[in-house]
């Protein structure tokens, strides 16, 4: 199996890639290849010009912007995984890459490209709408700022404009007095999520003040239980309202029936990781 | 398509190709290059066996394109022995890593580089670091036995 014929580009810029993909019919960026080369040789994508972002050091590393972690759109599940700014700021994100395929495969597959694919199978959208992140984004009229609450529109279909090329992540830091939640399960070492859920929250006292629930291939695009989190916030959560809040989420749930299972299962699947997510974030923001 | 030069470093041995922009790396290596010892299993980047080492990292080289590798660095399970054979390959051999041995050349790149990541894994770390290779005949036991021995090895070595 071998993808169609396209034309190969290394740009020399971010500029330079905006630029080739603006020029060219029919062109699509590639970042790690793992989605795209894949679909590539099934022909479910079949462009005329591949961009190929991997030379660009400017889209790679992790830095502090204040208390915001910044994650260029390059760099890899597995520079994620070795990252001490990572672990210290948001080991979430450590949880999460750590879960995401195998070695080879967070080799070269990128956070941005996970975020910028559009799958609902994908691990990181879900993650980032609770972790309320903002996406850095760069087209031909300059740059402009998204938040990931909203960006996810359909499958493979999201808020990046044609001609646009995602650059950096924005994460803001969960609040001292809060936590962090994330389950996913799957049949086996590798795959994707058969249900994911990723909470976020932050307690005033035994309140919850804010809290965000993200679900993962539970829809057509990752979703926030937003249901689920207005009954949650501003109570002191235990666990009826926990079951409570399982049942809106299910009722948010929208899958689509495959291998990983049929609609009733993994709409259940969903309220259960949900549960173990609340229960998780509640542990960690008391400790 | 045109085909494109690439240029690159192959088990250290400076290397000039002509590839189409489409062609992947696995077939560069296999077709072109003629060493074979790079398996193709599944294509769809789950099985493992096309693993081979780019610019230092464990890769499957069914999709990375060909022209990924220029200027890069490429080793394969060719570039393995150095005279004698690699402690992971005399592992393999001892402990009984391998049946049919369809999926031993993805196994041991990288377990070599694993290992190198890693030098004293523990047996839940190598169940991690090759959860990308499929084994359909060993039951991945002697695999997993191999790696420990390869380690020991090493580290007696160094
Ligand atoms: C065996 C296997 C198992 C996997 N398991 C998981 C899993 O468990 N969880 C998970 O989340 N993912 C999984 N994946 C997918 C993998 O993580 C991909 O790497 C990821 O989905 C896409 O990232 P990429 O860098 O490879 O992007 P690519 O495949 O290069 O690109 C994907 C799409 O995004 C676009 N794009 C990429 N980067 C940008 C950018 N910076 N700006 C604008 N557009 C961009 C591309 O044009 C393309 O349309 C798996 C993949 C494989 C092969
Ligand atoms: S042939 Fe490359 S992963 Fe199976
Ligand atoms: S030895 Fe046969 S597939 Fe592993």
């Amino acid at each position: 199996m071998i993808p169609s014929g396209f034309e190969y580009h290394r740009p020399s810029s971010v500029q330079d890639a905006i630029r080739l993909l603006n020029e060219n019919e029919d062109a699509k960026i590639l970042a790690g290849g793992h989605s795209l080369l894949p679909m590539m040789k099934l022909r479910f994508a079949e462009p005329a010009h591949l961009i190929d972002l991997n030379g660009l050091a400017e889209l790679k590393g992790i830095r502090l912007d204040g208390d915001t972690l910044c994650i260029g759109a390059m760099t890899t599940e597995n520079e994620l995984i070795d990252s001490d700014l990572v672990k210290q700021h948001c080991p979430l994100l450590v949880d999460v890459a750590k879960l995401v395929a195998d070695p080879q495969v967070r080799n070269r597959g990128t956070v941005g490209g996970d975020v910028a694919h559009g799958d609902p199978g994908n691990d990181h959208p879900a993650v980032m709408l609770a972790l309320d992140a903002e996406f850095v984004i760069q087209g031909p009229d300059g740059e402009r700022r998204q938040a990931a609450n909203g960006f996810f529109l359909g499958t493979y279909w999201t808020g990046l404009e044609e001609g646009e090329v995602m650059t950096e992540i924005r994460i803001p830091p969960i609040p001292a007095n809060g936590g962090y939640g994330y389950n996913k399960l799957k049949r086996k070492t590798g795959d994707y999520a058969t249900a994911g859920s990723t909470v976020v929250l932050e307690l005033d006292g035994a309140s919850c003040k804010e809290i965000r629930i993200g679900l993962t291939n539970v829809a057509p695009m990752a979703i926030r239980a937003e249901a689920a989190e207005d009954l949650l916030r501003g109570q002191n959560i235990d666990e009826a309202l926990i079951e409570q809040a399982a049942e809106l989420v299910m009722q948010a749930c929208d899958p689509a029936e495959d291998l990983r299972g049929d609609i009733q299962y993994k709409t259940h699947m969903a309220a259960e990781m949900t549960r173990r997510s609340i229960r998780d974030a509640l542990a960690r923001a008391g400790s | 398509m045109a085909k494109q030069h690439i240029s690159f470093s192959l088990n250290g041995e400076q290397i000039d190709a002509l590839v189409e922009p489409r062609e992947l790396l696995v077939h560069t290596l296999r077709e072109t290059l003629n060493l074979t010892g790079t398996h193709i299993g599944c294509e769809t980047s789950h099985c493992g066996v096309c693993t081979v080492d780019l610019n230092g990292v464990s890769v499957k080289s069914c999709t990375v394109l060909a022209m990924q590798a220029h200027e890069g660095e490429v080793t394969t399970v060719e570039g393995l022995a150095n005279g004698e054979l690699h402690a992971v390959q005399q592992a393999f051999i001892e402990e009984h890593g391998l049946q049919c041995g369809f999926c031993t050349p993805g196994m041991l790149m990288r377990a070599q580089r694993l290992l190198q990541e890693n030098p004293d894994p523990s047996e839940e770390e190598i169940r991690w670091g090759m959860a990308g290779n499929l084994c359909r005949c060993t039951g991945y036991q002697n695999i997993i036995k191999a790696v420990q021995s390869a380690a020991k090895k090493l580290q007696q070595e160094a």
